[in-house]
């Protein structure tokens, strides 16, 4: 296991940080959200890193992409966490378009892949139904209908559903509401007739919508993979996705971190340095070692998954779980740090808080990791 | 480059296969260890055996160079060694501050002479050695220590007192902090070795909480030890206390992670008492205790490779051994409180029939735990060390 990064890696993890503090920093979030924006993302900053390849840079050469393997995405990923920067990276560049690569047709490749390693298409996994993650938790039927399918279901918390061109829609085919088998994707235009996207205004001002299917009727050449035997490879998707956002949480941990340090150093009580307190020394260093253990933990799960390592499971949980603990300590600690000033809609750092708690709850909490964990070493 | 060293993992692993003894692929008991040393004790002759074997080869120093009795192998190299002795489950064969400790400075900071005299002898596990650095009124704050060493011109005279100086009663030789400047404080400090067989050297043992221990108390009246033994400047003992406490936060830590005497992981322990009849821990609150700390296990498993490989690459950074120390030890501590809970009142026996061994050894190493955040430097200073170089906060 190879838990340092290449040259080429660090290349591309310096070249995405200048980007990031150039084009996307915090107060493009801000901006985004003050503004209200239809669209929730930079559209032509998204242009422009389909143009370094970060779209689709999970994919081969042959459809168009980058292959900088989970590795190369994990750098670009803790960069944008840095700067808390919008777009659709999570929902396509570490969701979708794997998943369309493991699963889809000859055809579907071509349809698809291209277009979005250039920019050109967002993909949406409509997955979750409940307000946790649940992924085998699917009450969406599919039903077959002639040669095709009919879909019938809600879905909440789909990242740039109200932006996307397709959705991914997992929906059940056979088995019981918890069951991992009998589980089916389907590649659902967005603009299906009797689809209804509503867009959720989280606390983080990131895209993210509820996704109603009314009867939507599909061709049999909208299934996505094989029938009712979805989960492994959705798994697998689900775990690069768990790896590569714990990832982009390292970055804003790494950065909250960082700015609350700085903070210590800067602000005076009682006439010195509040950074000086054994106090709050100590609480910075508890922080600099679950960061360090954070770190270690994505970037085994990252490797892994290049590697296919057979154990890529349980350290896209550990990877998940110990991002999720860290992220959740160093924002609320920040906070408290930073003291009334860290209250402040002004301040960037409150930003950072609630991003946190969203990324927490996507594709599995700390419970949620720490419980799967447990079941598949047997504990 | 990988070729070379699969060959060498092939190399390795025969030469271990046909040397290790059956009985040195079993579990580690604390009696069967060796640490070598004038009154080394075998209590399995093929402790001695294997000891040998490993030391004709330079394999109990394996990065150390050859002619300081190592093999001069690379950091790769060591780690398929360890790797192959990890799969054949092969115990270290010498346990010695000299080989964690004292060698690594001394490479770096003694001169030829003394390496030769003494770094052969560490690897051939023919010379023990103990650590003379705290002092009852000098323990975080170490710098304040007071056995003063004086100049008489053909040697020096030592006088004054050590405490918790393990295996102080079995060490053959120290290495031993002393004041040779009574005017400032970090920049009056010396590095001095000498033979614990000395005139003027008595030590006497210490009672822990947690019953009879390794660690003594050790008084030097008029020890005299000869000039050649000074390591480094005379008044730059400092730069290399502090570099050996590295070495020996790193020992700790390790050192929590992989004994803890022979009480098995906390997972094991907890299926053991808390079996839901399917081979899996039945209390669902201690279930995700038990997980929350396993998951923390392996985190930090990762930190220390991923450091190693860091170090390897040129790339180390500071404060590292610091972390290792706080968290190894902090989960250390927290182990064994968690297997009080899994185990309950059979995890409090102090002795007696009834508890089995291992209940009353899980006892013993729960309380001795609790010094593992004390000694080689407390949590505490270990977090100040963190905030100061690495996070640069001020003082």
């Amino acid at each position: 296991m190879n838990l340092v990064l290449n040259e080429e890696e660090r290349i591309l993890r310096r070249g995405a940080q200048e980007y990031f503090n150039e084009r996307l920093p915090v107060s493009a979030l801000r901006k985004l959200r003050d503004d209200d924006d239809a669209n929730g993302f930079d559209s032509a900053a998204w242009r422009e890193m389909a143009d370094m390849g970060w779209a689709g840079v999970l994919l081969p050469e042959e459809h168009g992409g980058a292959a900088f393997g989970y590795k190369g995405l994990g750098q670009v990923l803790e960069a944008a966490g840095r700067t808390l920067a919008a777009s659709p990276l999570v929902s396509t560049a570490l969701v979708g378009a794997p998943l369309v690569l493991a699963a889809g047709s000859a055809k579907q490749h071509a349809a698809l892949l291209p277009a979005v390693a250039a920019g050109d298409c967002v993909l949406a996994l409509a997955l979750d139904e409940q307000s946790r993650h649940a992924p085998s938790t699917i009450a969406t039927r599919a039903t077959s209908d002639g040669g095709g399918y009919r879909l019938t279901g809600s879905k909440t918390f789909v990242l740039d559903a109200h932006v996307a061109d397709h959705l991914i829609v997992v929906a059940r085919t056979a088995g019981d509401a918890n069951a991992t088998d009998g589980l089916t994707l389907f590649l659902v235009p967005q603009d299906s007739r009797g689809v209804e996207v509503a867009r959720m205004r989280l606390v983080d001002s990131r895209n993210a919508a509820r996704v109603t299917l009314h009867d939507v009727a599909l061709g049999a050449d909208a299934v996505l993979g094989p029938v009712d035997e979805a989960w492994p490879l959705l798994e697998r998707v689900l775990d690069g996705a768990r790896a590569g956002l714990a990832a982009e949480m390292l970055g804003t941990a790494q950065e909250a971190f960082e700015r609350t340090v700085a903070y210590l150093k800067l602000r005076e009580q009682f006439g010195v340095a509040i950074g000086s307190f054994q106090a709050l020394k100590h609480r910075a260093a508890l922080m600099f070692c679950e960061l360090e253990l954070t770190r270690s933990a994505v970037l085994a799960a990252l490797d892994a998954l290049d590697g296919g390592h057979e154990d890529v499971a349980a350290l896209a949980s550990l990877a998940k779980c110990k991002a999720c603990e860290t992220l959740e300590l160093v924002t609320s600690e920040a906070v408290q740090l930073h003291g009334g000033i860290g209250m402040t809609d002004a301040e960037e750092i409150g930003l950072f808080l609630k991003r946190a708690r969203v990324a927490q709850q996507t594709f599995g909490d700390a419970a949620f990791h720490r419980q799967r964990y447990a079941d598949l070493q047997g504990l | 480059m990988s070729a070379t060293l699969d060959e060498f993992r092939a190399e390795t692993r025969a030469w271990l296969e046909a040397n290790c003894p059956a009985s040195m692929r079993t579990p580690l008991p604390d009696d069967e260890r060796v640490w070598g040393g004038r009154k080394a004790v075998f209590n399995n002759p093929d402790s001695k055996l294997w000891l040998e074997r490993m030391a004709e080869r330079g394999l109990t120093v394996p990065t150390w160079p050859r002619a300081y009795g190592g093999a001069g192998l690379s950091a790769d190299e060591a780690q398929v060694l360890r790797e192959e002795m990890s799969r054949l489950k092969c115990r270290q064969p010498l346990s010695s501050f000299g080989i964690w400790m004292l060698g690594p400075v001394l490479l770096k900071y003694g001169n030829e002479d003394q390496k030769r005299e003494h770094l052969p002898k560490i690897a051939r596990g023919e010379i023990r050695w103990c650590q003379g650095y705290s002092e009852p009124g000098a323990g975080s704050d170490l710098a304040a220590l007071k056995t003063r060493c004086e100049d008489r011109g053909d040697h020096y005279l030592v006088n004054g007192q050590k405490i918790w100086t393990s295996y102080a009663d079995q060490a053959d030789w120290i290495f031993c902090l002393v004041r040779t400047d009574t005017t400032v404080k970090h920049g009056g400090i010396s590095f001095v070795l000498f033979d614990m067989a000395s005139e003027g050297v008595e030590t006497r043992p210490i009672t822990l909480i947690s019953g009879a221990s390794v660690f003594c108390e050790t008084f030097f009246t008029d020890v005299r030890v000869p000039k050649e033994n000074l390591v480094g400047e005379l008044n730059g003992g400092w730069t290399i206390a502090k570099e050996l406490l590295q070495h020996e936060r790193g020992m700790i830590a390790e050192i929590g992670r992989t004994v803890g005497g022979t009480v098995p992981p906390v997972d094991v322990i907890a299926k053991r008492y808390l079996d839901d009849g399917a081979g899996r821990i039945g209390d669902p609150l201690l279930r995700d205790a038990v997980t929350r700390h396993v998951m923390n296990d392996r985190a930090f498993g990762l930190t220390m490779r991923r450091a190693a490989q860091e170090s390897e690459a040129g790339m180390a950074s500071g404060g590292v051994s610091s972390m290792f120390k706080y968290y190894g030890t902090e989960q250390n501590k927290a182990k064994f409180e968690l297997i009080l809970k899994c185990a309950g009142t059979q995890a409090l026996g102090w002795e007696g029939d009834g508890f089995s061994a291992g209940e009353l050894d899980i006892c013993r190493t729960w309380l001795r735990s609790k010094g593992n955040s004390i000694e080689g430097g407390t949590s505490e200073i270990q977090l100040n060390v963190i905030a100061k170089r690495v996070l640069g906060l001020p003082d």
